[in-house]
């Protein structure tokens, strides 16, 4: 057995790097989005939330996406393994804290540029009810039975999860918002954007998608320890219940 | 710096919610980690 001081539990040497050069990059990031880049001309210095907002809500697609992916391949019989559930699972958890971060960045942000914190707007909304979705995804994943059954009825749950991305993503041309269109992936792509502040933009989806790797490796990792004590608990359950009925 | 609380509130949620998260990613990893021997898990 292990001892109980070790402190490196799910770590490797790609991981320690990689959470090196992301804790650089997320340096490199504030020092960018606060001091750095350059205050919108409309927007003023309020643009400097954008740096936390769009990566977040980039990511939290993304992490969705991910984990929907994974959960198409337990399902599949051929490619059927419970690491693919557990990558569903972090990445479902990691995608709910950065839509949580979008979302309450962007309540920052509609303060001052919209002088509300909230309103039922058909962006906001579908956001929140994204949020909302994979958050009962998570409670699901909680409920009792097999690892097997877990992970076939939290599969089933995120491939239909996964579909509400599309009209979270296309609601700010569907109706009329308060929210804007996207600035950079827009129609057209005609990026209008002062360098520096693309630059920012960028780095900051790069950072969160390294934080992303980092943060759901580490989770799988966690998810498969948790598994693995939970089988030995129950093996020992098992071996218990035998022995009593020999005597 | 106009509305410098909300700037600084946006990245203060973002990056103590990552962080709060991190840690809980730890604890948690250390808990099990304990139960499991070095050699059983793939990844060392």
């Amino acid at each position: 057995m292990t001892t109980t001081s070790e402190r490196n539990v799910t770590g490797t040497s790609f991981t320690r790097g990689l959470g090196i050069v992301t804790l650089l990059g997320i340096v490199l990031l504030v020092i960018l989005g606060l001091f750095v880049s350059p205050a919108d001309v409309n927007q003023g210095e309020s643009v400097r939330i954008m740096y936390a907002h769009v990566p977040g809500a980039w990511l939290a697609y993304l992490a969705f996406i991910v984990t929907g992916v994974s959960s198409a391949a337990y399902l599949w019989k051929r490619t059927r393994s419970l690491t693919w559930d557990r990558f569903a699972g972090a990445s479902a958890e990691v995608g709910v804290l950065f839509m949580g971060i979008s979302l309450v960045t962007g309540s920052l942000w509609g303060r001052i540029t919209w002088g509300t914190y909230w309103t039922w707007d058909a962006r906001l909304t579908t956001t929140a009810f994204l949020f909302v979705t994979y958050v009962g995804y998570l409670a699901v994943r909680g409920l009792g039975g097999s690892h097997h059954q877990r992970a076939r009825r939290s599969a089933v749950l995120a491939l239909l999860a996964v579909l509400e991305i599309p009209l979270v993503h296309f609601s700010v041309r569907l109706w009329n918002t308060l929210h804007q269109e996207a600035s950079v992936a827009g129609r057209g792509t005609d990026v209008t954007m002062d360098g520096l502040m693309l630059f920012s933009l960028f780095l900051g989806v790069v950072v969160f998608t390294l934080m992303y790797v980092w943060l759901v490796l580490h989770r799988q990792r966690a998810l498969a320890l948790q598994d693995m004590v939970e089988d030995t608990g129950l093996d020992a359950a098992l071996a218990a219940r035998r022995a009593e009925a020999a005597v | 710096m106009d509305d410098l609380g909300f700037i600084l509130g946006s990245y203060l949620v973002t990056f103590g919610s990552i962080s709060l998260y991190v840690a809980s990613v730890v604890r948690r990893s250390r808990r099990a980690g304990r139960e499991v021997p070095r050699e059983q898990r793939p990844w060392t």
